[in-house]
């Protein structure tokens, strides 16, 4: 018997487990077989739980559990590296038609798809603030930290993710929401940031120099306000004039 | 050929290393002397996890274990996989590697599970050609561990304990036993777990495994013991570990707590008993 006749029925219920798996008296092994479907599961499923808490939060544990083993069946890992597993969930949860009046949870999915990358993002040495007080600044190219990312969701998503992790908080309203994600130190942040900020940075993100990225942000933008997030947020690792 | 590093594990109690007991262990690690991680935690860019690891290691030995190598499946090793294992092990530095006789991957997908084998001829050259690429790789001895298993393979011609003695005659690698794995497969399969010890290659043990498991009955109302690494080690399972240490002499015991973890004071108690036992058998 191969890996290959064993492995389609630990993620299919309905098929029936290999010939020649047999308990201690040589009869069909049965149950015995379901201990490693379970696992297989049960431990995938787990590492869902832990790696979307607002999803879990706002679909309920019950609805989670059950929602997350159709998804690790039909979208087992490529990687025994779990630490970011789930990068399909998002398009997973836009296609599943019990969740499709809850549009907003994919956009929830990749902020926690992107706090859960920040987390495990290479470290890097933010600049001394001093550094951007030169007159020069406009010319300046900015490195962002690795840990840096920046969503931008059509729905209140931070609102609608905070929400998820604590039921006591304020009810989400409002429309598109765009959050800048940051690891001071080693706990990653999410922060809501204006659409003008958030031209801003992808403009940085994409390479643009400092008065290119101002001209794609319009005059909306509070250019302290956001530099300032950046910096608390250690996300400014290099500054080239 | 290799380094002898794999042998560098303290003859003393460690445990499996969980991130909530960070704070702990750096403050009082009581009866623990080194501490074991799942490779697979490691392999981020950075951050947090990272930076914990190099902490520990200034001041503990630190043993790697593997869970997702798929050393004894039909497929070739994945290739990426084992280069990111060399780089964790080529800066960490580890005073141990250890991997598992089971298979956790085919046709791309990862099961995050330690699925079995058969025992045959066929199995034998393809498990041991496996460990010999790792051990070229990682240019180090690695440990195998005996796995916990719930059912058997009709097509089966070698003993588990003769399987693995002879993995080590043809790679030269040393084992991992794990005794709470002989007690659950030795139940499972009805079999005597101190007859399972008796045959088992013992000068080639290099690090224990203690943990606890559950249990459930099969179809036919048979026990059915579940490793699930979430409960106290059991009495019978402790005996056992006795026996070995009798025979064996002190070795690095693990205690596994990987799921339900308790507070730290209740792995260290785990330790603390091992290494009554493990102190017991040094010479005086």
């Amino acid at each position: 018997m191969s890996t290959a006749d064993f492995a389609p029925a630990l993620t299919d219920p309905e098929t029936t487990p290999p010939r020649g798996l047999v308990d201690p008296e040589g009869r069909p092994a049965g149950a015995r077989f379901d201990v490693y479907r379970n696992n297989v599961v049960v431990g995938l499923t787990e590492a869902l739980v832990t790696g979307f808490p607002a999803i879990r939060g706002l679909v309920g544990a019950e609805f989670f559990t059950a929602m997350a083993s159709t998804f690790v069946r039909a979208h087992p890992p490529t990687s025994p590296v779990l630490t970011l597993y789930g990068a399909d969930f998002p398009a997973f949860l836009e296609g599943f038609p019990p969740v499709a009046h809850l549009p907003y949870l994919a956009d929830v999915a990749r902020l926690e798809l992107a706090l859960r990358a920040a987390y495990h993002a290479a470290d890097a040495r933010p600049i001394d603030p001093a550094r951007l007080e030169t007159p020069d600044l406009e010319q300046a190219v900015v490195t962002l930290a690795p840990a840096l990312g920046l969503l931008r969701s059509a729905y209140p998503v931070h609102a609608i993710w905070r929400a998820g992790l604590d039921p006591a908080a304020p009810k989400a309203r409002g429309g598109a929401q765009d959050v800048l994600i940051t690891r001071p130190g080693f706990d990653p942040v999410a922060t809501p940031i204006p659409p003008a900020a958030a031209h801003f940075v992808a403009a940085i993100v994409d390479g643009a120099r400092i008065e290119a990225a101002l001209a794609r942000a319009g005059d909306d933008l509070d250019l302290a306000a956001i530099l300032t997030l950046l910096m608390q947020g250690g996300a400014i690792t290099g500054l080239e004039i | 050929m290799f380094d002898t590093s794999a042998d560098r594990l303290p003859p003393a109690a460690g445990t499996g290393y969980k991130p909530q007991h960070f704070a702990a262990i750096m403050h009082d690690p009581g009866p623990v002397a080194w501490l074991e991680i799942h490779a697979e935690n490691y392999m981020g860019d950075g951050g947090r996890p990272l930076a914990q690891l190099r902490a520990l290691a200034e001041r503990f030995a630190i043993s790697v274990h593997g869970v997702g190598l798929s050393i004894g499946g039909d497929e070739p090793l994945d290739t990426a996989h084992l280069a990111r294992l060399r780089h964790l092990v080529d800066w960490l530095k580890p005073a141990s590697f250890s991997e598992h006789l089971a298979w956790s991957s085919h046709g791309g997908a990862f099961f995050n599970d330690l699925l079995p084998l058969p025992y045959t001829d066929a199995t034998l050259a393809r498990v041991a050609d496996h460990i010999d690429q790792v051990q070229q790789a990682l240019g180090r001895r690695m440990l195998l561990e005996n796995p916990a298993t719930y059912l058997a393979f009709a097509e089966s011609t070698w003993s588990e304990t003769d399987f693995l003695a002879e993995l080590v005659r043809r790679t030269g690698c040393r084992l991992l036993l794990d005794v709470n794995n002989v007690f659950v497969a030795a139940t499972n399969q009805q079999t005597d777990p101190r007859a399972y010890i008796g045959a088992f290659p013992m000068d080639a043990v290099g690090e224990l495994h203690l943990g606890g498991h559950d249990e459930q009955a099969d179809d036919h109302g048979a026990p059915l013991l579940i490793d699930n690494h979430a409960a106290p080690v059991v009495d019978p399972v402790w005996h056992l570990y006795a026996d070995v240490i009798a025979r064996l002499g002190p070795a690095p015991t693990l205690i596994e707590w990987d799921n339900d973890v308790p507070d730290w004071p209740v792995l260290a108690a785990e330790a603390a008993r091992a290494t009554e036992i493990l102190e017991a058998a040094r010479p005086r």
